[in-house]
């Protein structure tokens, strides 16, 4: 974990390695060459993690799985054949066993891995940025406006998540993207209550008052000073609430209110495979280690980024 | 002095009050939105035009959105949510039957995730590196990424189709459903102050797996927590200063780095409690757990909008009291947040 990097001493170096001497070099010519410098060393002590790279892999290969889904699948994820309904593993051609149906279950979980993506790439990318804001916001000013967002982040935060997104889906219809707008409605509020908590504990602190004094005005000290320092404990929080909404849309399929049938959605097709767990455990059990993995994958990938992303992480 | 407290009590009371007229109002409109026809679902679909007008009326529905929200407020403070279709009993009714199984569900959990999920994450935040700390991460890790209703399924297979440890699926065997007087709803503390040990061992082998379930997932977020905030705490200066003081180390991480820890913690374990409250919804329905979850659930699948309106707002409700608790020790342990 401490192992620090030192950069390359040589006083002519080679071609080979100028741009690794030039990412690393102690005296940055540029701000843009600091800045690279920083990401690289970061890359370096986060590809020293093993567990985090595992992580890492298991992603990258899934984007590269859902890219060429029809290159890969041996069959059509939809296709049936009912004389070959319910085959174990390995027979008949089917490396994962065959459903209810006789569709491939691992045609059908290659395909499931872009719906997968698709659901986790759009909440990801909403639900953090709106709680950071309202929870620095609130936290930093203060006063009724901390009141009111809090009041507001306080009702949102009261609506179960499962039951906000069923009431949503009877409400505009069943299908992935209301799920996710319900799961990006409900999310939002923790990261809002936790950055609010960080920026309590350091919103009298000295080095705020010195900048306000310098002159810089709130949304300054909240975007460059605050929000680098909440990142932390959200990004712990967003990695672990991405493994979170995985498994909150795949629960939506399971209760048959996320993706419909036949769409080959993880969680709808544990749903499907409940039935037969008794006497064709595998019908059930491919899909949630396939949920598995890739929750698994986003935590590791998010523990290593903790220790690389932490800036309160002294480099000893 | 007195005074000020008594500000204080206001202020929270009508923070109390904001919140929840808020989270009524966003119930009320959900029900307004829902493509539901509230007039249908009681004179039922082959009632005359005459009948669904009246009936309308009756309703109130053409008065203004806001009288509307009024008669909702009326109704709710006296314990009125309606009638159930499904039931066909009063919503509150059912509501008080089916709480307390969620909350013996979700407390059990919580207890055993707190009990479990603090130690070692303290452990693994100061044994950072070590074994100790893999084991606990990966601990962690797998409770994580798990889908509680696979997970759940697989254990009922195993534990209980297979093996035979437990309890099936539900609170009970059939045999000993009713036996104990209900006082409190939970069935582990009924048969206790009954004095029935074999209802209270029949309780225990059905709650076990769906609560060390629950438990599993809250230790999973608490350890992480809590080994997040103690190594945050442990890299601060006055852990030099203490150390350098001469304190032993179990003083160090004791008094000083987990004395800080607790305030951020009591948010965590608040936060932990009520998602279970709330989202056991999966795992009542795998294991036939008749708790608020599945009644919202079967609610909403057979579009019986009292019942779901009165859920949410309960649920809701617990909720909001959690929060204003949490922010109250908050209050009351962080002496930085006093001005």
């Amino acid at each position: 974990m401490t192992r620090s990097v030192t950069p390359q001493m040589t006083t002519a170096p080679t071609k080979k390695f100028r741009l690794r001497h030039w990412l690393l070099t102690d005296s940055p010519a540029s701000r843009r060459q600091a800045r690279f410098s920083a990401w690289y060393r970061s890359w370096l002590a986060f590809r020293a993690n093993p567990m985090a790279m595992l992580g890492l892999v298991i992603l990258v290969g899934l984007l590269f799985i859902a890219a060429s889904a029809p290159l890969l699948a041996p069959q059509d994820p939809l296709s049936q054949d009912l004389a070959a309904r319910l085959s174990p593993p390995g027979t008949n051609g089917y490396l994962l066993g065959s459903d209810s149906l006789g569709r491939d279950i691992l045609s059908r979980l290659i395909y499931g891995s872009r719906i997968t993506l698709y659901i986790v790439s759009l909440v990801a990318l909403t639900a953090p940025v709106a709680g950071l804001f309202v929870g620095t916001v609130a936290g930093y000013l203060g006063g009724w406006v901390d009141v009111i967002l809090m009041r507001i982040t306080d009702i949102f935060l009261a609506f179960p998540r499962l039951v906000l997104a069923l009431a949503f889906v009877s409400a505009l219809g069943a299908g992935i993207e209301n799920a996710v707008l319900a799961i990006a409605l409900t999310a939002w509020p923790p990261y809002a209550r936790i950055a609010r908590a960080e920026t309590l504990t350091f919103r009298h602190a000295d080095f705020i008052h010195v900048v306000r004094l310098q002159g810089a005005g709130s949304l300054r000290i909240i975007t460059r000073h605050i929000w680098p320092l909440c990142i932390s404990s959200l990004v712990v929080r967003v990695t672990l609430d991405m493994a979170g909404i995985i498994l909150t849309a795949a629960g939506l399929g399971f209760l048959g209110l996320g993706a419909q049938p036949p769409s080959p959605e993880w969680g709808a097709m544990i749903s499907a495979g409940r039935k037969f767990i008794l006497d064709h455990w595998w019908v059930a059990t491919m899909p949630g280690l396939a949920i598995f993995l890739v929750s698994l994958a986003f935590n590791l990938l998010g523990d290593g980024l903790r220790d690389v992303l932490d800036p309160k992480k002294s480099e000893r | 002095m007195v005074v000020q407290r008594f500000g204080a009590v206001c202020n929270t009371l009508l923070t109390v009050l904001i919140t929840m007229t808020g989270l009524l109002f966003v119930t009320f409109i959900i029900g307004r939105v829902m493509p539901i026809d509230p007039v249908l679902s009681i004179v039922g679909e082959s009632a005359s035009r005459a009948t669904y007008e009246a009936a309308y009326h009756e309703m109130g529905l053409d008065k203004p959105l806001l009288v509307q929200f009024l008669y909702f407020l009326r109704d709710i403070a006296r314990g009125d949510f309606g009638e159930s279709l499904l039931t066909a009993r009063p919503v509150f009714e059912d509501l008080m039957r089916v709480f307390p199984a969620t909350l013996e569900l979700a407390t059990m959990g919580t207890v055993i995730g707190v009990l479990i999920g603090v130690p070692l994450g303290v452990i693994a935040a100061v044994k950072q590196g070590t074994w100790v700390d893999h084991l606990a991460r990966i601990t962690a890790l797998i409770g994580y990424s798990m889908p509680v209703f696979w997970i759940g399924l697989i254990g009922l297979l195993v534990f209980y189709g297979k093996l035979g440890w437990i309890g099936g699926p539900g609170r009970l065997d059939i045999f000993y459903v009713d036996t104990v007087p209900a006082v409190t709803g939970m069935i582990l503390i009924d048969s206790l102050l009954a004095g029935d040990m074999d209802v209270f061992a029949n309780g225990l082998s059905h709650i076990v797996l769906p609560a060390g379930l629950l438990a599993y997932y809250s230790l999973a977020y608490i350890s992480r927590m809590t080994r997040s905030f103690m190594l945050e705490q442990l890299q601060q200066e006055y852990i030099i200063t203490a150390r350098v003081k001469g304190l032993s180390e179990s003083a160090v991480i004791r008094r000083h780095a987990f004395a800080n820890v607790r305030v951020p913690l009591i948010t965590v374990i608040a936060l932990s409690y009520a998602g279970l409250l709330e989202g056991s919804v999966l795992t009542e329905t795998i294991f036939a757990w008749p708790g608020i979850g599945s009644y919202i659930t079967t609610a909403l699948l057979s579009a019986d909008m009292n019942a779901v309106l009165g859920g949410t707002v309960v649920v809701g409700l617990v909720f909001v009291c959690l929060n204003i608790f949490s922010d109250l020790l908050h209050r009351f342990f962080d002496p930085r947040t006093k001005q």
